[in-house]
């Protein structure tokens, strides 16, 4: 998928994505020679037959996660289907977790719950953060559009 | 104005590279696994998950590692038939562990990740949800074969659903068409019905291992196995009567491992 300012007659570069959390998603380009953004919006279906493939405009942010697209998209998981390995997480890890974040994460679903929590991990660890709070979790679901998990 | 392939700026999106960086997983993972048999009937209600079941044990007694992949995600059976455990799954980092049933058979099925008794119902749009849950359905198949770490596998059976569907979307995603065994029972009725599958794996070019048919000498009458084989030119390889001895399961997965090696897609 590609944009084209028609009046530079100039490939637009993607800038953002938004996941609003309501099943639509919002993803911007600019025109570098004008400044030009223009948004592309899909509705629910759209959004959700592109990412039933397991795909993400934009581009992946972040590496796949085993079983990414079942976890993320069934409804009906069993809460303990999955042991998330809490050695990978916990001895030999640096980044910590405040009490807040925590319990912001208590409110994910136990199906996805450990992924969810290895994906902020990695996040901080990439970034040198040593303690992931709600802010730092809010500045991630942002930049990795994980809004939908 | 100029179109899509006139832009030669990379689409930042890359869908077909996400697509491709899936193919590869898959072709990775599935390296070591020795040989991909789908086991098939275009039919409901013949057996295919019990033959698969009771085949992978008799493999797995001989000294064949082998796994299997319940492909049927609205009706698994698998686990069950396996005796696999509810524990949870081991997910790691980059995969997840198969659980392993009876005689060391490793499995991977939708019935480990739902609630018990419910239904496999997606997050998403309820209206004109036909349009995503089929290409919802091709992912989770993805994701079985390319996120399980099946390990060294001498045989990873995949048990279908009836209908073609479910095949159709693991030639592509395997790349290279899975070897066949289908599944009747005497009936003309499966025979009817099990000719129009084995006539799809044909033309997808898999190769056809044998006809298998089950419940044999009871009140099913008919020659559906042998009028399949004599048309598809390919053998019976078993005849599974109601109440089979374990010789049975032995004779039909002797004639499975015989079978040639999965030749698998260069990644």
């Amino acid at each position: 998928m590609k944009f084209l300012c028609v009046d530079c007659d100039s490939q637009m570069s993607f800038a953002e994505r938004q996941l609003p959390g309501d099943g639509t998603l919002a993803a911007t380009f600019k025109c570098p020679k004008c400044g030009r953004v223009v948004a592309m919006l899909t509705n629910p279906m759209e959004t959700q037959l592109v990412s039933s493939l397991g795909v993400e405009i934009g581009g992946r942010t972040v590496p796949e996660q085993p079983l990414q697209t079942i976890r993320s998209a069934v409804a009906t998981g069993r809460e303990d289907a999955f042991d998330d390995g809490s050695r990978e997480q916990g001895a030999g890890s640096r980044t910590s977790w405040s009490a807040d974040a925590l319990q912001r994460l208590d409110r994910v679903p136990n199906f996805v719950r450990g992924m969810v929590k290895r994906i902020y991990a990695d996040y901080a660890k990439e970034r040198g953060i040593a303690e992931i709070t709600p802010a730092v979790m809010d500045t991630a679901r942002s930049e990795l559009g994980l809004e939908g998990m | 104005m100029r179109t899509y392939h006139d832009l030669t700026d990379p689409d930042r999106s890359g869908l077909a590279q996400q697509i491709g960086a899936q193919r590869q997983r898959v072709a990775e993972r599935l390296a070591g696994v020795g040989r991909i048999v789908a086991v098939m009937s275009g039919k409901g209600g013949v057996g295919k998950s019990y033959v698969t079941a009771h085949l992978a044990r008799a493999l797995a007694r001989a000294g064949k590692p082998t796994g299997v992949l319940d492909a049927d995600l609205n009706g698994p059976t698998i686990p069950r038939l396996l005796e696999v455990s509810r524990a949870p799954l081991t997910a790691h980092s980059a995969h997840v562990e198969p659980m392993v049933g009876l005689d060391g058979v490793r499995c991977i099925s939708m019935a480990l990740l739902l609630e018990d008794g419910a239904p496999l119902a997606f997050r998403g749009p309820s209206a004109e949800s036909f349009v995503w849950r089929g290409a919802m359905e091709a992912t989770a198949l993805r994701e079985f074969l390319g996120d399980v770490e099946w390990g060294t596998l001498d045989t990873l059976l995949l048990d279908l659903p009836p209908g073609m569907q479910r095949y159709v979307e693991l030639c592509d995603i395997l790349g290279t068409p899975p070897a066949v065994l289908t599944v009747t029972i005497p009936t003309p009725e499966s025979r009817d019905a099990v000719r129009r599958a084995m006539r799809a794996a044909v033309d997808r070019g898999s190769a056809l291992l044998g006809v298998v048919e089950n419940m044999v000498g009871g009140e099913l009458r008919g020659s559906a196995a042998d009028e399949l084989a004599s048309e598809f030119g390919t053998p019976v390889i078993g005849r599974v009567p109601f109440h089979p001895s374990a010789n049975a399961w032995d004779q039909i997965a002797d004639q499975v491992s015989r079978a040639p090696r999965t030749a698998h897609r260069a990644s």
